[in-house]
Order: C-alpha cells, then structure tokens, then sequence
C-alpha cells in the first residue's frame, strides 16, 4: 500500500516539474517535438533510477559509517556525472540501436537537477532501498508525463496565432502554468 | 570593456534569468515570498562569486581535459560551505529553501560562469562578473518574489497590509502562479527591448 501511495503521488500529486520544479531546463528545452520528448523522458527515467541506487549505496555504506554526511553534496554530483559518462560508454558498447535513440541526451543529464534533486530527497525522507527505487521510477514516469504532454501542446502551438513578444520560452511559461493548475486537481486522490 | 560595464551588464543586458533563461529552478521554486528569493538570491551570489575567484586562480594549471570536473568540485565545495553557514545561523530560511541550497550545484548560471568567463578571465574581473551575476539573479528573484507574495498572500517581506482575516489572490503561492509571473515578466521583458530597438532604428 505505502509502494501504491509513494507512486501515485510522485506521478500526479507532486509531479516533478509541475510541482516541485526540478528539471525545468530540459522540460522548456527539448519539449518542441513529441519523438525528442520521448527519448529525453527515457533517458532520464533510466538515469534517475541508476544514480538513485547507486547514490543510496555510497551514502548508507560509505558516508555514514565515516561520519562524512556533509560531503553528500560534493560526493553525489562527482558519482552522478561519473555515472552518466559510464552509462554512456556501456550503452554505446552494448546496444547501438538504444545508443542513437538516447545517445545524445545523456550528456545533458548530468545538469538536470531532478537528478541529483531525487538523490538528496531519498536520504531526507529516509526511504528505505525498495522505496527509493520505486520514487526513482515514478518521479521518471512523472517527468516523462509531464514532458510529453507538454511536447503535444507545443506541436499544437505551431500553428496558434501567438503574440510577438510571448513567442517562444514565455508562452511556453504560461502553458506550463495552465498545465500546472490541472495537475493540482490530483491533490484531492489520496 | 571596463569593471563597471563588466559588473553592470549581468544586471539587465545579460540578466541570466530573462535574458538567458538559465538556473530557471530555483527561480520558479522558491520565489513564493520575497525574503526567500533574497536568501536564495545571496547564498547564489556567494557561491558565484567565490567559485569564479578560484577557478580564475587555478585556470593555468588546470588541463582542459579535466575541468568540468574540477570547476564542479569547486563549485560543490562553496555550495558544501554555504549549506553549513546557513543551516547554522538561519534555520528558518534553510529550511524554506529546502533542497534548492545544494541545487546550486547544478544550477547552469554558475557552470556556465566558470566555463564562459572565468577560465579566461584574471581574477579581478571574474570576481567582479561573479558578483553582476549574483546581483541580477538576487535582484529578479527579489521581484518575482514580490510580485507573488503581494498578489498572494497580500503582504511584502512578511509586512502584512490587508485585512489579516483576508487572502490573497491563493494561486500566485502556489506552484502556477511562479510559472504564470515568469512568463508575463519574460514578455514584458521582450516588449521593453523591442521598443528600444525601434526607437534606436527610427532615430
């Protein structure tokens, strides 16, 4: 039930972007085209859940038997982009066909910050190893969620009579913020 | 290009928020009421600040190869520092940033700093491009935040001026309101500049 509770509302209630604000840069930035909403919601979901565990890992195992707490900070950032440029290396390795789909958005996941965000929020709310994992995936369908709804506004957009000065990163703003206010009706399900 | 236009032009010409429209997170996040952007806004400016002067000291002896990682460690150093000092003396504000504070490091304004100017710069004038940085952040997060909290919640800086059994305009608190402000701000912004440029052509 506490798995059920932990999805539901990093989907719907308290959406990544929508909410929280994390990721914001990659959801104005790569949001244009359905086809690169998909690979970069992908992408982050895969990333998001690796660097989770993998941050889980070195913080219960390394940093708190030292007592180095407040090197998290430093520590996670150094892992997460590491760990980025290996998933990069294996990926190519292993699998072209995966490579040329999210290939070019790994590089720009180190500076997402719903990365190291969600890497920071597990140890603050004290989840255990399975919850963690579980937040990790929903917060990366939550984000995937957001990007491509956000895409197939924009693809209608093109053809929208837009006033000059709102074209671009401001109308983008403002439909963020309509799309925001529907999401708030989710406060309400659990 | 002289100190004061250096330290000027992060202010309005280069604004990172509305111009560039980088380290957009922290700005829509913790823009709810105007104290917290100033505390997000100086804690930003601190860790420019003091990761340009550095990174401008150590930029002949680091190999290119390696510096994003370096310039991060760095970063994440001061970022480590200010998270201590202002969990230590205001817990109140520490806790209203919550995680924005170790955020920081991710933010694309201080990266983008040490890469563009201050691993080409001498340290005078990167310090001085830190801080034009940290002052137009401060300054447009200090606005946001205005613009919510007195729709909001009908107050400036927690000075409450409508009637206290009254409330604001709720949604502007809330998490629309911060993209909704952003936005009409950005285009104002736009129709600003659009206008000068007319001006300059016709004259």
């Amino acid at each position: 039930m506490e798995y059920v509770i932990i999805i539901i509302s990093a989907i719907f209630i308290s959406n990544v972007v929508l909410t929280q604000f994390l990721g914001i840069c990659p959801f104005l930035g790569v949001s244009q085209k359905m086809s690169t909403a998909i690979g970069m919601g992908a992408a982050v979901m895969f990333v998001l859940t690796i660097a989770t565990l993998v941050t889980y890992i070195i913080y219960y195992s390394i940093l708190v038997p030292l007592q180095l707490e407040y090197l998290q900070t430093i520590a996670f950032i150094l892992v997460i982009a590491s760990l980025v440029q290996m998933v990069e290396i294996i990926i190519k390795k292993i699998s072209q066909p995966l490579y040329q789909a999210l290939g070019i958005y790994l590089p720009l996941i180190t500076t997402n910050c719903a990365v190291l965000g969600v890497a920071i929020l597990v140890v603050t709310k004290n989840y255990n190893l399975g919850e963690s994992i579980v937040y990790a995936i929903s917060i990366g369908i939550g984000f995937g969620l957001a990007l491509i709804i956000m895409a197939g506004l924009r693809e209608r957009l093109e053809f929208a009579n837009v006033p000059q000065v709102f074209k671009g990163i401001p109308i983008t703003l403002i439909l963020a913020g309509i799309l925001s206010l529907a999401f708030m009706g989710f406060t309400g399900i659990i | 290009m002289n100190n004061w236009q250096n330290f000027t032009k992060g202010i309005l010409k280069e604004n990172p928020v509305l111009v560039l429209a980088l380290g957009m997170c922290p700005t829509l996040a913790v823009t709810s009421s105007a104290i917290n952007g100033l505390g997000m806004g100086l804690a930003f400016t601190f860790v420019v600040t003091l990761s340009n002067i550095i990174i401008s000291a150590v930029r002949k002896i680091v190999p290119s190869i390696i510096r994003i990682p370096i310039f991060i460690v760095i970063i994440a150093t001061f970022v480590t520092i200010i998270d201590m000092v202002m969990h230590a003396f205001v817990p109140d504000l520490y806790k209203a940033l919550g995680i924005f504070i170790p955020l920081i490091v991710v933010n694309c304004i201080v990266l983008g700093r040490a890469e563009a100017f201050a691993s080409k710069n001498n340290i005078l004038s990167s310090m001085i491009d830190g801080l034009g940085m940290g002052v137009g952040f401060t300054l447009i997060l200090v606005v946001i935040g205005s613009i919510r909290e007195i729709l909001g919640a009908g107050s400036i800086f927690g000075y409450k001026f409508i009637a206290p059994t009254a409330d604001g305009i709720l949604v502007f608190i809330l998490a629309p309101g911060a993209f909704l402000t952003l936005g009409i701000l950005m285009a104002l912004n736009n129709s600003y500049k659009n206008k000068t440029s007319k001006s300059t052509k016709n004259s």
